[in-house]
Parts: structure tokens; C-alpha cells; sequence
């Protein structure tokens, strides 16, 4: 089978695994709705711009109404769903499913890229510091609101993940190189001074030490489309410029001189890869917080199964790392694994951080064991 | 050493396939390359100073040097991959530190000395990988790209490979494969450095036969390539370099000269012409030649010894003596012209009698030949001179008898030991017996014994323990061997 082939059928799978995990999230909860049902409802949430209509949109601060153009949604499809169902699946549970698939394809696409970029297995999304920075940002705006400038909580993770990123970069950088191994470094030494702010900010933070934990741990719960049009997009894009510089990342796993020799402008590029993992990154770490693992695991898991080539491990990871979270957290959603028995964990938020990691780790364990996790 | 390189090569028989033809797809418009007053420095330690260098179209240039003499530095300036502190390189006219490396990489391809490939893409992925700089990013691999990929797996005999991991391969059959990816690459330049050094002989004949292939399509190469020998015989001209700066630029025989070794690698070599592929031949010696040679009071006079004998032993003794520092002035014959001990004679430009072949010997020539020995300090005669039965050998071992001062008998390494003594001849019963190896040392034994006295020389065992042979009794003379006299 030649490439192109194999990557749309793996892609086409990894599609359809999704699509079938995600109406199996939705159908489960509180309330059990039968999947044909779901299937429905989500069909009947999708819309298309039919139209422009003007608006009158009040500026804030001012008061005044301005017009201001915008488009019209239709729904495309109407089938028969009952409207409590309609009203479950479209604005409580599909928000923080459709979040778990764009923060889990985020996360392990900026993996599949920094394992490659760095050459290096333990590399993960983070590892220039991008999800210290978040944290420190977020736990900032939890115990110090008056401190930060904008009151939003997402807001203030993602401009500290990416201005941590920065920091890293340009740190790392004399003379217009950037040597990967002194990137490595610098991460680490950042990694480290931002855990000891993070900790500092916790110990002061009072009350708010829990929420702050949990932010940490990384959670879904509370997921609103607001958060899913801010991370998707991001996402989105992010990942279709990385899956375009997807052969120079092949180039460059041969080493940045063999790869400037065959065409590839190692610098700029670089600059490029780690600015867009960072980017997407911090898009999905901003609204769900720290979610370890899934970064480091689905493209280990990947690599196993279609080879080291990026032109298919980036999208195949992508789709995957999706599975993966919607997966996973709706088990920390349940609270209990999605069996007819099991215990139940009795309490108000599991962070799915928790289940990644819980799954993760020792599913790692197992491929390390069997040394099938090769170097990159 | 040559001629076993070429049996080897006939023994394998799937590496007598006359090479592929040529095709279309593959030929390159020809490029130069001009290096003008490059300088580069590492912190600050100077590696290339000042360096400029033109390579024709079509030409193979091989970098020849020591170990730190700034070869590989050399070729990654060419490549663009080091920008120089001053100077300029362009390719085709092209400043390739001034182009993107999109741009640079159409032109320049390169082999890298070690490629860090210790991951499981496929080799023909790998290869694919030539095409980097032809492809844009959003198409996939275009028919040609495919073919130029299936040539260069052919050509470097990689195709058999192409389905198996890369990290998988053995090293000299990686090295092959990062050939072909610059094959594939279709630049008009190629760069290669130490493309042979992890590669058995064979391979490495082959990977060089392929290599003037393709320069015979147009493409220019330069290498970096340690085997001096190889590289007199598969470059048009040497670019030798010492301390950051080319030493010397020509032709393989003008470069690579007893005197050039000696200055750049700091090696006492003798160069010959091999006989089989008539290209140079690089034999190097132990540097401690000529130590203990010189005597306290005679430190500064060169001692002049003369060689009586042909063939192997002889040219082994010119060579040794010859290339022993400024010590000594050697002279040699008569010989027969064509002779080994008269081509290494030849070669390291020393004194020769030389007679033409199946001539008996002239009066003029025995006059000659008595001048010599009676003007030399020591006459070293070889053993072979003295088994011989002939007239006109014989007149010259009088010769010796009567006018020579000093006299050693040289023998071949192997079987000195078994005949030495097995003969009698006042040669033997006078001189000292000593292999090429230990020619100084006897040399040394011999002047001593003859300021100390008139024959008959020392008595054996005394000198066997001066001349620090490791032999306990005399006969078994693996190093330096007496012989006492019956007086």
C-alpha cells in the first residue's frame, strides 16, 4: 500500500472511531439516551450561514448600539428528538466532548511535533514550558485576581503559556541559531522557576487552593461552545500548517545540517514547528487546563502502528489524541468506567488529567516493557 | 596490498555488473565551484585561513590531510552549511551562503561523514528525501521524482534494501544509502566526505568507481579522503591541506611526494608508482628513523652508504635508508633498469647505477661502482649478491672485498635467520647481517667496529646486546646479527 493510501485509511479509520466514541460519550450520563438519538440530536446542532443580517451590537464601556453585520445560521437537518434530549446532548454534554476532541488532537499533534523537533521520546507538548506557563498564569488569575489584568482565566493561562514559550525561544536563541539541546535546557530551568511561583501562588492562595488544584490537574466539566470556538479554530488551523511542514520534520529528524543541505531552511522552520505546537498547545492547555500524557502516549502509540513518517503520524496522531480525551474523560465524567458495574468515584469533579495519566502511565509501562517504544 | 584489492573484487562476483548506463534524468548541467580567500575560525581557534580554490566542471577534487587540517570544514563551507568569517563560494556563480537553502541545495548535495539515522524510516523514504528541494511543499512525489529515487537506489546497489528500516542496515550499506539520497538529489555538485571510510574494500572501489560515473555525467565532486592511495588513483587533482591552508593543488603525483608527507603529516613515506593501477603508492615509516644513528663526535656528518643488490631486499634497504631524515647519502647499484630497487630509487630521487637489462657489465660501470664504495662509509650488500654464481657478481663482491669499508649483509625479513651462516663468505665472516627493518642499527654496529679496529670485526656477542635485538643467542637473528670471525 503506498503512503497516500495508508494515510487516508488510517485516517478514515481514526475518523470513524471518533465519531463512534463521541455519540457513545454523549449517550452516557445522568440520563441514558440511545445512541440513534443522539446520532439525531447532533445532526439537528449543526448549522450552515444562511445569510447576513445586521445587528445592532452595544459597545461596551460606551452604551451605545452600533450596527454591526453578521451571519445567519439554518440548521441543516430537523429530526424528530425529544427537547430535553435535544437540550442535554447539544448544550450540556456535546460543548465538553467537542473540547475533549479539539484539546486531546491539540495535545498530542504539538507532541508528535516536539518529539520530533526535539529527537528526543520524553518530549512532550510542554516541553518548552508552555503548560507551566499556563498554570502559573491561571493559578495567578485563581489566588490573585485583582493582579491580573484581564479577568479571564483562560485568557491569562494562554497568554502565560505563550509567553513562556517566547521567553524559552529567546532565551535559547544567540546569533539567529537556536540549538535544540540549549531549548531543551532552558525549558527545564523555566519549568523549574515557574514551579516554585506556581507553588508559592498555592500556598498563599487560601481558599481558592482547591480550585486551583483542580485547574492543575486539568478538567473539562463546565465546558461552554464559547470554550470550543476559542480552542477549535486555534486548533485547527495550528494543525493544518503543521500536517503542510510535515516532510521538513521527516528532513529534520536526519539533523539540522543534513536537512539545511536538502532544502530545508532549518532556523525559520523551527521557529515555525515550535511556534505552532506552542500555539495549539497553549489553546487547548488555556481552557482545559494541565492534561498530561495524552501528548506524550498517542504519538508513542502511533509511531507503533504507522511508522515514523510525519505525513501520517501527525494526522493519524491528531485524530487519535481526539479519541483518546473524548474517551477518557467521559470516564472522569461518569465518575466510574462506562460498565454496567464499577466502583464509582464519589466526587463532584474528576479531573480527566487524572484518568490520562492513570490509563497512560501504565499502558507505557507495557509498550517500554515489551521495547517496542523506539527512539524517535 | 593493490593487487588484493582487485582480487577481492574479482572473487564477489555481483560486483563485476558493468555499471548502469547513464540515462537522461540523471545528467546534470556541469557546475564550478570558486572558493576566494575563505578564512573560518572556531571560538578562537583558526581552522581555514584565508583559502581559495577554483573546482572545474566535470572535475573530481580529492582533500587530502591530517587528521584536524580542516577538510571537512572546508566542505561545509562549499556546502553553505558553515558561513566563512571572510571570504566568499559560489557555485555555479551563485553565493551559496547568500541563497536559501532551497536554493543552495539544488546545486550542492552532500555526503555526510555520519548520518544520524537511528530511526525506522524505510531507505527508500530516505532517499526520497533527495528530492526535498525539487518537490513544493503541498504535492506529492511526481513520476520523475519516483524514477530519479529508483536510479539511485539501483546505482549504489541499494534497491534490494529499499523496503527495510534504515536503522536496520548495516553501516557501509547506510553509507550507500546516504549516497544515493544525493544521487538523487541530481545536483550539479556533490560533497562528499570520507564517503569510503566505513566501507570494506570492495565497497569502497565501487562507492569511488561510482563516484567517477558520475563525475563523468558532469557532475562536479569534491571528497574528503583519508586513504591517500584511493585518492591518487580516483581524483584528477589533490587539494592537500595542513593548519587551515592548502599546502599543495595539483595532480595526484605532484601532490603526494616523499617531501609533501613529510612536511604535512609529519610522516617519513616513501611514494612509488604501483605497478598495477599506475598510481601513486604511499609506504610510510616509523618517524624514529635514523635515531641512534649518529655518534657523539660525528653528529653533524651524513653517512654515505652504498647498496649493492636488486629486488625486494635492496629496494626495502634504499627505501629505509633514503627516508631516514637527512642522515644518510645513499647510493645504489648497478641495478637493472625497471628493477624494484631501481623504481624506488627512482622515486625517492637516490643515486643509481643503473645498467640496461641482460647487459653484462661494463668496464666504465665497475668503475664507477668501485668509486662509490670506496668513497662510502658503508657498503650494505644483499644476500642475494652473494648466493650468486655470476662473473660479473663476482667481480663486484671483489670489488667489495678490496676497496669497501664497512660492510652489511642484507637479508629478507622472513628467512634470515635459517640462512644466515648457512654459507660461508668472507662477506659473512667480516660484515653484519641484517634485515631492511635493521638496516640502521647494523649500519651503526658496523661504523662503530670499524673506528674501534681493523677487521676482524667485533666479536657477536657483545654486539647483539648493543644493537637491543631481543635475539638471546646469536643465530636466531629476528633483529640484528653478528657474525664473529674464525680469526
Amino acid at each position: 500500500m503506498t503512503r497516500p493510501i495508508r494515510t487516508v485509511a488510517w485516517s478514515a479509520g481514526l475518523a470513524a472511531l471518533l465519531v463512534a466514541v463521541v455519540v457513545g460519550s454523549a449517550a452516557l450520563g445522568a440520563v441514558s439516551i440511545d445512541p440513534v438519538t443522539v446520532a439525531a440530536a447532533m445532526l439537528n446542532a449543526v448549522v450552515v450561514p444562511s445569510g447576513v443580517v445586521v445587528r445592532e451590537v452595544i459597545v461596551p464601556g460606551i452604551g451605545v448600539g452600533l450596527p454591526a453585520p453578521g451571519l445567519e445560521y439554518t440548521p441543516l437537518f430537523s429530526f424528530e428528538v425529544e427537547s430535553t434530549h435535544q437540550i442535554i446532548v447539544e448544550d450540556i454534554r456535546l460543548p465538553r466532548i467537542a473540547l475533549a476532541a479539539t484539546v486531546g488532537s491539540s495535545l498530542a499533534a504539538a507532541g508528535t511535533v516536539m518529539q520530533g523537533f526535539f529527537r528526543n521520546p520524553l518530549a512532550d507538548p510542554s516541553i518548552i514550558g508552555v503548560s507551566s506557563g499556563a498554570a502559573a498564569g491561571a493559578v495567578a488569575a485563581i489566588a490573585f485576581p485583582a493582579l491580573v489584568p484581564f479577568g479571564s482565566l483562560h485568557l491569562s493561562a494562554f497568554v502565560g503559556a505563550l509567553g513562556t514559550a517566547f521567553l524559552v525561544y529567546a532565551i535559547a536563541t544567540e546569533g539567529g541559531r537556536t540549538p535544540v539541546a540549549t531549548l531543551l535546557l532552558a525549558g527545564v530551568a523555566v519549568q523549574a522557576f515557574l514551579g516554585a511561583m506556581i507553588s508559592y501562588m498555592l500556598v498563599q492562595s487560601g481558599d481558592d487552593l482547591r480550585q486551583a488544584v483542580v485547574w492543575m490537574m486539568g478538567h473539562l466539566s463546565n465546558s461552554t461552545w464559547g470554550d470550543v470556538k476559542f480552542a477549535l479554530p486555534v486548533t485547527v488551523v495550528g494543525v493544518t500548517i503543521l500536517l503542510a511542514y510535515a516532510r521538513d520534520l521527516n528532513v529534520l529528524l536526519l539533523g539540522e545540517e543534513d536537512a539545511h543541505h536538502l532544502g530545508v531552511d532549518v532556523e525559520r522552520t523551527k521557529l515555525l514547528l515550535l511556534a505552532l505546537a506552542s500555539l495549539v498547545t497553549a489553546a487547548g492547555v488555556a481552557v482545559a487546563g494541565v492534561i498530561g500524557f495524552v501528548g506524550l502516549v498517542v504519538p508513542h502509540i502511533m509511531r507503533l502502528l504507522v511508522g515514523p513518517d510525519h505525513r501520517i503520524l501527525l494526522p493519524t496522531s491528531a485524530l487519535a489524541g481526539a479519541s483518546f480525551l473524548v474517551a477518557t474523560d467521559t470516564i472522569a465524567r461518569l465518575g466510574r468506567l462506562p460498565l454496567p458495574v464499577g466502583p464509582a468515584i464519589d466526587t463532584p469533579i474528576v479531573p480527566v488529567g487524572i484518568i490520562t495519566a492513570a490509563l497512560g502511565a501504565p499502558f507505557f509501562l507495557f509498550l517500554l516493557t515489551r521495547r517496542e517504544v523506539h527512539s524517535v | 596490498m593493490r593487487g588484493f584489492e582487485n582480487d577481492e573484487r574479482g572473487d564477489d562476483g555481483t560486483n563485476r555488473d558493468p555499471p548502469v548506463d547513464p540515462e537522461p534524468e540523471s545528467s546534470v548541467e556541469p557546475a564550478s565551484i570558486a572558493v576566494d580567500g575563505v578564512s573560518r575560525s572556531f571560538g578562537d581557534l583558526p581552522v581555514l585561513e584565508d583559502v581559495s580554490l577554483t573546482v572545474d566542471p566535470g572535475e573530481f577534487v580529492g582533500f587530502v590531510g591530517p587528521n584536524g587540517a580542516g577538510k571537512t570544514t572546508l566542505l561545509r563551507l562549499i556546502s553553505g552549511a558553515l558561513e566563512p568569517d571572510s571570504g566568499t563560494v559560489t557555485v555555479d556563480g551563485v553565493d551559496v551562503h547568500d541563497v536559501p537553502s532551497k536554493r543552495s541545495s539544488q546545486l550542492v548535495s552532500v555526503v555526510p561523514q555520519d548520518t544520524t539515522l537511528s530511526f525506522s524510516f524505510p531507505v527508500r523514504d530516505v532517499v526520497e528525501m533527495g528530492r526535498h528541494p525539487h518537490r513544493s511543499r503541498f504535492s506529492g512525489p511526481t513520476p520523475e521524482d519516483r524514477a530519479v529515487v529508483e536510479r539511485a537506489l539501483e546505482r549504489t546497489r541499494t534497491a534490494e534494501l529499499a523496503a527495510r528500516p534504515i536503522d536496520e542496515v548495516s553501516g557501509g550499506q547506510r553509507q550507500r544509502v546516504v549516497l544515493a539520497r544525493a544521487i538523487a538529489q541530481a545536483t550539479p555538485v556533490m560533497l562528499l566526505d570520507e564517503p569510503t571510510a566505513s566501507l570494506d574494500v570492495n565497497h569502497q572501489l565501487e562507492t569511488l568507481e561510482l563516484v567517477r560515473e558520475l563525475v563523468a555525467e558532469g557532475r562536479t565532486v569534491c571528497a574528503a579522503i583519508h586513504d591517500l592511495e584511493l585518492a591518487a588513483r580516483y581524483c584528477d587533482r589533490l587539494v592537500m591541506l595542513a593548519d587551515g591552508e592548502i599546502y599543495r593543488n595539483g595532480r595526484p603525483a605532484d601532490v603526494l611526494t616523499g617531501e609533501s608527507l613529510s612536511d604535512v603529516f609529519d610522516a617519513t613515506a616513501t611514494v612509488t608508482r604501483n605497478p598495477i593501477t599506475g598510481t601513486e603508492t604511499v609506504t610510510a615509516f616509523p618517524n624514529d628513523a635514523g635515531v641512534g644513528v649518529r655518534s657523539e663526535d660525528e653528529s653533524d656528518r651524513r653517512v654515505r652508504v652504498h647498496v649493492l643488490g636488486s629486488g625486494q631486499t635492496a629496494a626495502g634497504v634504499v627505501a629505509r635508508l633514503a627516508t631516514a631524515g637527512e642522515r644518510f647519502d645513499v647510493s645504489v647499484g648497478p641495478v637493472t633498469s625497471g628493477d624494484t630497487a631501481a623504481e624506488t630509487a627512482r622515486s625517492l630521487e637516490v643515486d643509481r647505477l643503473e645498467v640496461a637489462p641482460f647487459e653484462s657489465l661494463s668496464p666504465a660501470d665497475l668503475t664507477a661502482f668501485e668509486d662509490r664504495i670506496r668513497n662510502a662509509d658503508a657498503t650494505v650488500v644483499t644476500e642475494s649478491v652473494i648466493d650468486s654464481d655470476g662473473a660479473g657478481t663476482r667481480r663486484l663482491l671483489e670489488a667489495v672485498e678490496t676497496v669497501a669499508g664497512a660492510v652489511v649483509i642484507a637479508t629478507r625479513a622472513e628467512d634470515d635467520s635459517s640462512r644466515a651462516g648457512s654459507t660461508t663468505s668472507p662477506e659473512r665472516e667480516r660484515g653484519l647481517v641484517a634485515t631492511p627493518e635493521t638496516i640502521l642499527e647494523a649500519i651503526r654496529c658496523a661504523l662503530e667496529r670499524g673506528r674501534e679496529s681493523a677487521r676482524p670485526l667485533v666479536d657477536f656477542g657483545s654486539s647483539s646486546s648493543d644493537t637491543g635485538s631481543s635475539s638471546s643467542d646469536g643465530d636466531s637473528s629476528s633483529g640484528v646479527s653478528a657474525e664473529s670471525s674464525n680469526d
